[in-house]
């Protein structure tokens, strides 16, 4: 479904990504995990085509296309979500018109009709109910004053809707109580089929224990440095990032 | 261009033709009033640049073009198109005014509560009436403002709403005013007066519209009482002209525990100005004003807002957006004065200006004076262009960029507009915020293609 190939990029001339190669299939979870200022948020970004980052070698073929040549919205429509660290906040914009705006978004490249707001919350409800949450957010404009812990689930709830081939979760959760956490992840697994793939990008172990892995890569210093199963994850809560500092092959 | 000074004069002996001439049978005080305004204005003159409450605004286009009163001309409009341009409410309840005059026959007052006066201000100063005599022109202060001195020296009419005590008036009522000059540029001064006594509410839509594209101005000033425990939602819609000039102050005094909410919303008129000043003068008072701003081309809107709090325990909420687009100009000055023992003030105000273009400008200021030692007093403004984070976040969920751009402009309009509590008015200016967007969109299209 993915292929990154020798992945670089950077901001300004400065080089964050340093080499990225990750291979993920249909049907599969990956997590990313690393200390702070690795450069996950970085690839996230990269993937979702964030006009910042500027790719200077290597290659991201996404279901035989090259990802890197689509906008932003291009790369949506194919099916690509990014679940943001930080989510955005929009003035004025309830919830509600936003993920209406976003489905009619991806109906038009489907060829598919608009949806009426009635059509719509009908649409909306299943979703919620398949998550099993309510829609206490939808009159409120995006983001905007939203706690920590419901921007997060905001940005599942708009995974759910949007029912994307690929999902990267970028440190959804960061900040989340275990309840919120619980919460979060079990959304997650509802949606996980075996057409469609995960990048689960997190700083901590714990998420890994509700949305189980299939691979675990370890990110240093703009490098994939270490991978393998969910175990390694085990091993990185009990010895910290320290031992695998250095990727290989880095002087 | 006429010199401003030569200007000046003319409305002098303009004061002098118009008191003498059909206007001589006003009662005394109200001549009195004229006279001392015209007194005022003859002395200060226009203001200019140069003086720091109008630093940002020149009215250079009002101060050198001789605008002929419009007052006793009354072109007739057919009803229809006069109610083309009501505003969608949900209350048939309408004043409609023809160049500054009130028509009795284009307007509907039916179905008022009683003892409720709905009725053009003219048939009411010469009436008797005390509420009248007793309140106009005690609260916009013509030291403050040449234009309200000029407004008071030429009032003729206008508005009149008087609620009684613990009296509601469940829909709104709208004042809608037309303006239809041809030929030469005229200059109307519409004033109302608002005034609910104790426990009274009412909803009041003041809205301005032109129907002709030459030059005219609109010199407007509407006062509203509130005694104590009344409530009034005021909301002002102007959609003048493109040539249009706007001048406006509206002032509201306030009694204790009483509460005035303002929504303006400004789309026309080449040049406007609108001062707003809220007087808190009885604890638990409670004001807020909501203001937007959607404007293109070179227009030019300027909100002055003063919110004087005068009591303790008063609060004070001020939340202006403004969008601009092409070489638009838009300017907000929120000053809020505290004074002495007016402790436990709390007073917020927000300013955020999206400029759409590079040749579109916006000068925010607040101006806090505190005499106070314990309040709350917070403000905080923001300019620039759309946030590339926030459209990339669109973006990113499959929105397009164009489409994306609309959006995000239109939720800074919308943020407004939400606040209106008449659902009917706000699904009509959300109409109308979206026309402009659309209207704005298509102007670039053309641009880019040339
Ligand atoms: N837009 C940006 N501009 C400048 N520096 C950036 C930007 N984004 C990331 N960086 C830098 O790149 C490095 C990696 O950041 P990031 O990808 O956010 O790491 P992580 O998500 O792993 O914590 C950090 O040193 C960060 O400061
Ligand atoms: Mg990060």
């Amino acid at each position: 479904m993915l292929e990154i190939k020798d992945l670089h990029a950077g901001v300004d001339g400065v080089e964050i990504l340093k080499g990225i190669d990750l291979t993920i299939n249909a049907g599969e979870v990956h997590a990313i995990m690393g200390p702070n200022g690795s450069g996950k948020s970085t690839l996230a970004q990269v993937l979702a085509g964030h006009p910042a980052y500027e790719v200077t070698q290597g290659s991201v073929i996404y279901e035989g296309r090259d990802l890197l040549e689509l906008e932003p919205e291009e790369r949506a429509c194919a099916g690509v979500f990014m679940a943001f660290q930080y989510p955005i906040e929009i003035h004025g914009i309830t919830n509600a018109y936003f993920l209406r705006a976003a489905v009619n978004a991806k109906r038009k490249c489907q060829d598919l009709e608009e949806l009426d707001p009635i059509d719509f919350m009908e649409v909306l409800e299943q979703k919620l109910d398949v998550i099993g949450w309510t829609d206490s957010l939808m009159d409120r404009p995006v983001n905007h004053g939203f706690s920590g812990g419901e921007k997060k689930r905001n940005e599942i709830l708009q995974m759910a809707v949007l029912e994307p081939k690929l999902a990267v979760l970028d440190e959804t959760d960061s900040g989340l109580d275990i309840d919120a956490l619980k919460a979060v992840a079990e959304a997650v697994n509802k949606l996980r089929r075996p057409d469609n793939a995960s990048l689960v990008v997190t700083h901590y172990q714990r998420l890994l224990n509700f949305i189980v892995p299939d691979f675990v890569h370890v990110l240093a210093k703009g490098r994939i440095a270490k991978s393998g199963t969910k175990d390694l994850a085990h091993e990185l809560e009990s010895k910290g990032y320290d031992w695998i500092k250095e990727p290989a092959g880095v002087v | 261009m006429t010199k401003a000074l030569d200007v000046k004069d003319k409305y002098v002996s303009d004061f002098e033709a118009f008191s003498a001439n059909g206007e001589s049978g006003v009662p005394q005080w109200l001549q009195a009033l004229r006279n001392e305004a015209i007194e005022r204005f003859s002395s200060v003159g226009f203001p200019t640049t140069r003086d720091e409450r109008w630093r940002f605004t020149s009215v250079a286009r009002v101060a050198e073009t001789k605008f002929a009163l419009a007052n006793g001309e009354r072109p007739s409009i057919p009803t229809a198109e006069v109610r083309q341009h009501v505003l969608e409410c949900g209350s048939e309840q309408v004043l409609v005014f023809i160049n500054g005059r009130y028509s009795e026959e284009l307007s509907s007052t039916g179905g008022v509560p009683e003892g409720v006066i709905a009725c053009g201000l003219r048939q009411v100063t010469g009436s008797g009436l005390e509420t009248v005599e007793h309140h106009l022109g005690k609260y916009a202060r013509m030291t403050d403002n040449p234009f309200t001195a000029l407004s008071t020296a030429f009032m003729a009419d206008g508005a009149f709403l008087y609620v009684p005590s613990d009296t509601i008036l469940g829909d709104p009522i709208q004042l809608l005013f037309l303006t239809a000059s041809g030929g030469r540029p005229v200059v109307t001064h519409p004033r109302n007066l608002i005034c609910l006594e104790r426990g009274a509410a009412a909803s009041v839509i003041e809205s301005h519209v032109g129907l002709v594209d030459d030059m005219y101005w609109t010199n407007c000033v509407t006062e509203a009482v509130v005694r104590d425990n009344a409530r009034l939602h005021l909301y002002r819609v102007q959609r003048e002209s493109e040539q249009a000039n706007h001048t406006a102050t509206t002032q509201s005094y306030q009694s204790r525990d009483s509460n005035v909410a303002l929504t303006t919303v400004e789309l026309g008129s080449a040049l406007s100005r609108h001062d707003i000043n809220a007087v808190l003068d009885g604890e638990g008072a409670e004001c807020s004003l909501y203001g937007l701003t959607q404007i293109q081309g070179s227009q030019h809107v300027d909100h002055h807002t003063t919110i004087e709090h005068a009591q303790p325990h008063c609060s004070s909420w001020e939340f202006f957006n403004g969008i601009y687009d092409e070489k638009a100009r838009g300017v907000f000055t929120g000053r809020i004065v505290v004074h002495p023992g007016a402790q436990r003030t709390d007073s917020k105000q927000t300013n955020n200006n999206l400029l759409l273009s590079e040749g579109a400008r916006a000068d925010s200021q607040p101006q806090l004076e505190i005499y106070a030692d314990d309040v709350k007093c917070t403000h905080g403004a923001t300019l620039g262009p759309i946030d590339d984070k926030a459209l990339f976040y669109l973006q990113t969920r499959g929105i397009d960029a164009e489409v994306a751009r609309n959006l995000l402009t239109y939720g800074f309009g919308v943020e407004i507009l939400n606040k209106i509590a008449v659902a009917e008015l706000r699904e009509r200016l959300d109409q109308l915020v979206h026309a402009r967007l659309d209207d704005g969109a298509a102007r670039r299209r053309a641009k880019n293609q040339c």
